[in-house]
């Protein structure tokens, strides 16, 4: 195989980790206000904080995987990180600034015992879970529907462009599937009362992002789909029906796998539709970037082989033990009292 | 304005802010894991009350330093996507390998150190936060040596038929003299920002306790100046050496930079030092005062009679070997800053001298005056650290990539060739909400760190490994 193919794939695969891992935790930031309600605000807050933590230990390791995406295309093909984040520039913007909001957010929420200040990071949490979200599947829809980019390889058009129906149909998709993803894991994480409103909600949000996600699937496929990613499609499919089936059981270790393996066949599907183009150009098909004029020297791409060949077992290695390691589901028996300091009294 | 100014602007602003967060995180990093090492090793539980009680301090600095970080990945392709086609087969290699060598090692392991504390083994635990230091370090010498590529690039070939560089060596890309002279010169000022902050800290606790009467918490902040006086006084150490060296590199790397730095307009055996200018630097070049005789040409070749080229020759020279332009960087920003980078690196130095001093034979200090300094040094080195890279970076204008004197010719760009082709309004609304979101964040950090340095110790019990069935709370969750 090719280098430069390799290299496809592995920016794919990065890819891949990034949406199956952030994909959740971002669905749980956008659940807090659902899931974390209570029925006072002490037990509301105690819910807050059974969901946050369910992520709390993992979110930063598995946004890591969206850096070593960035830094690999970056690497492997220069020229299609350079149209696609010059070209994308405020949605990426905004993608940039929800992801410091939030991250912050889950650090210092807790820092000062005051429901005003909660409140303020609450938000930080929510819509920097919801853009990202909605702004990864309106890139991606665009990157694979082709944008229009000159003979110089510069994006010509605006933010409208990025705009189109398609894309924002896949926002949508990525939106809804992260909702869906995030309700699963939340049930899996924990015990008690937001176990069971978290099983409600994944069995009610299934159907919801199986007309989205299947509505996109089918455009894609329509439109700029292989033969052969049609079996991306019919994967998709069958596991997000079999998620909805063992939602509804209460099965949800089964539930979880099968929202991954939706996630895992979506970008199969993308990417293997993109293939050999990386981005195509809607202006004129000489000017599309592809995994050939796009890419670095074989040089670097070996030496770029020979790193993520070395490093990416032990990543997962850890990374994987630290689930393992924060295994016990969670509830809200097990929250310690709130260790912030009290906020500072008001001069009046 | 147009875009390069503000794209130039947004670059500067927003990785020196990023840089105010990092050497606290690189140079605190291994002093918590001491910490916690020599607790575990002695069974000391005021060890276990610091490790906590700065943990917590670290914790809030290190999710500043990571969330500015994502931006840092991604502007070079939204604002420098010119600049990305051209390095990107070189430059791209050595952030993509941090992020899978270093970032990955840092969050993962973070994330076990924070919530881990009864649910690994203490070795195991204990583990977790040295690879979390292990992590920043190994981040570091990556970044720097893509640094350095852009101001001696070495291990690359020029592509004419792509009209870019690539990469011939990894090794040598990795092991550039340049990097080597970074590395350590980075990491110690890292050493002297945070031993600084926790020896300053400490003094300011064990001053206030000490005259309340409150001999245990006196006696538990006692070692941890000591502790971070010598973390101060090794990275000083370090920092001077390595400056040296590193400066010795850049008189023959880049000229200009350094003549610059110095304000030499004109080519001068036996070139003193000066240290300070009044008056106009970038358009006069008699008004440095001060003159030490000869120290700048020995700080360069170790020699106080040898002959260093001044701005003036060298634009000459660069105009005949790369054409028509203005080659100089600003000089009163390389030649202040520089002074600046030093002269608040020496107020670190005065607190390690009257640290030692009043810790001297098991003394605690109980000057009211000296905590209040204590706490009043904090910002010098974090501003040194920051005049270092305003210095470095601004010193390599105008090239991104500076030439490199004695390696293959075509491997450099201007920082006007660059910039990406964006709107300037796209990067008006970045840097604009870049400097609001930042400005927010820079507020809400430094009231939590004060209030959590005020808040004092926290009670030391040292945790329960819990099972899968426990029921009882978890030792810590946000």
């Amino acid at each position: 195989m090719e280098l430069t193919t390799v290299w496809f794939l592995l920016i794919a695969l990065l890819w891949t980790g990034y949406l199956v891992l952030e994909g959740f935790d971002f669905g749980v930031g956008m659940l807090l206000p659902v899931l974390g309600r209570g029925s006072d605000d002490a037990d509301a807050e105690t819910n807050h904080r059974v969901m946050i933590n369910t992520i709390a230990p993992v979110w930063d390791g598995n946004e890591v995987w969206l850096l070593v995406a960035g830094g690999a295309t970056f690497a492997a093909f220069p020229e299609w990180y350079a149209t696609l984040f010059s070209g994308f520039y405020l949605p990426l913007l905004l993608i940039l600034l929800a992801l410091i909001a939030r991250g912050i957010a889950f650090e210092y929420r807790g820092k000062i015992n005051d429901a005003g200040w909660r409140a303020r990071w609450d938000r930080a949490i929510f819509f920097g879970s919801l853009l990202p979200s909605l702004l990864w599947g309106v890139a991606f829809a665009n990157i694979v529907a082709g944008v229009p980019i000159d003979a110089r390889h510069q994006f010509t058009g605006n933010l409208l462009t990025l705009l189109n129906p398609y894309a924002l149909l896949g926002g949508l998709t990525t939106l809804t599937l992260f909702l869906l993803h995030g309700a699963v894991f939340v049930a899996l994480k924990t015990n008690g009362t937001i176990r069971v409103r978290a099983q409600r909600l994944a069995a009610r949000t299934a159907p919801v992002t199986l007309v989205v996600a299947g509505a996109f699937a089918l455009w894609t496929q329509l439109a700029h789909g292989k033969a052969w990613t049609w079996a991306a499609v019919l994967v998709a499919a069958g596991a997000l029906v079999a998620a909805v089936a063992a939602t509804a059981a209460a099965r949800e270790g089964v539930a979880f796998l099968l929202t991954t393996v939706v996630i895992v066949a979506a970008v199969v599907l993308l990417f293997g539709s993109l293939f050999p183009d990386v981005m195509p150009s809607s202006t004129d098909a000489a000017n599309s970037l592809t995994t050939a004029n796009a890419s670095s020297t074989p040089y670097t791409l070996k030496v770029m082989t020979w790193v993520a060949v070395g490093l990416t077992p032990f990543v997962l290695l850890y990374q994987g033990w630290t689930y393992w390691v924060f295994r016990q589901r969670i509830s809200s028996s097990h929250m310690p009292a709130a260790s912030g300091l009290s906020p500072l009294a008001r001069r009046t | 304005m147009d875009p390069l100014d503000l794209a130039r602007w947004q670059f500067g602003t927003i990785t020196v802010y990023h840089f105010m967060f990092v050497p606290l995180t690189i140079g605190l990093a291994p002093l918590v894991a001491i910490m916690q090492t020599i607790w575990l090793r002695t069974g000391d539980d005021r060890w276990l009350r610091l490790t906590r009680f700065f943990g917590k301090l670290f914790l809030i600095n290190f999710a500043i330093g990571v969330v500015t970080g994502i931006v840092q990945e991604f502007q070079f392709g939204m604002n420098w996507s010119e600049y990305s086609r051209f390095v990107g087969d070189v430059f791209g290699a050595p952030l993509a390998i941090e992020g899978l060598a270093a970032f990955f090692i840092e969050s993962t392991f973070l994330g076990l150190w924070i919530f881990g504390w009864d649910r690994l083994p203490r070795k195991v635990h204990l583990a977790t936060i040295w690879l979390v230091a292990i992590g920043t370090w190994l981040s570091a010498y990556f970044i720097l040596a893509a640094n350095s590529f852009m101001q001696h690039p070495v291990g690359v070939r020029y592509n004419a038929e792509r009209g870019r560089a690539e990469l011939t060596s990894i090794w040598k890309l990795l092991t550039n003299n340049t990097a080597l002279a970074t590395f350590p010169h980075t990491v110690a000022g890292a050493l002297v920002v945070a031993g600084t902050f926790v020896a300053a800290v400490a003094t300011w606790w064990a001053v206030r306790a000490q005259r309340n009467g409150d001999l245990d918490v006196a006696g538990t902040f006692r070692p941890a100046i000591r502790l971070g006086l010598v973390a101060l006084i090794i990275g000083g150490v370090a920092v001077a050496v390595s400056g040296d060296a590193q400066a010795k590199l850049m008189f023959k790397q880049q000229p200009m930079k350094m003549a610059s730095a110095e304000a030499l307009c004109n080519t001068e055996t036996g070139a003193g030092f000066s240290l300070l200018a009044i008056g106009d630097v970038e358009n006069r070049c008699d008004v440095r005062q001060l003159r030490i005789p000869g120290l700048t040409s020995y700080l360069a070749n170790g020699d106080v009679n040898s002959t260093l080229k001044g701005v003036n020759d060298l634009q000459r020279e660069y105009e005949a070997k790369y054409g028509p332009g203005n080659y100089k960087p600003l000089l009163p920003v390389t030649y202040w800053s520089f002074r600046l980078m030093i002269g608040f690196g020496a107020l670190s130095a005065l607190l390690a001298v009257l640290g030692l001093w009043f810790t001297r034979r098991g003394r605690i200090p109980s000057s009211q005056r000296l905590g209040r300094l204590a706490l009043w040094v904090i910002p010098a080195p974090f501003l040194a650290n920051a005049f270092g890279w305003i210095f470095t970076e601004m010193g390599r204008q105008p090239w991104a990539v500076a030439p490199n004197p004695t390696g293959v010719d075509g491997v450099r760009m201007l920082v006007r060739d660059g910039v990406s082709k964006v709107p300037a309004s796209y990067v008006v609304t970045s840097l604009a909400s870049f400097a609001i979101l930042y400005g927010v964040l820079a507020v809400v950090w430094f009231g939590l760190m004060r209030r959590y340095a005020a808040e004092g110790l926290p009670d030391a019990h040292p945790p329960e490994l819990r099972t899968q069935e426990d029921e009882r709370p978890l030792s810590f969750a946000y």
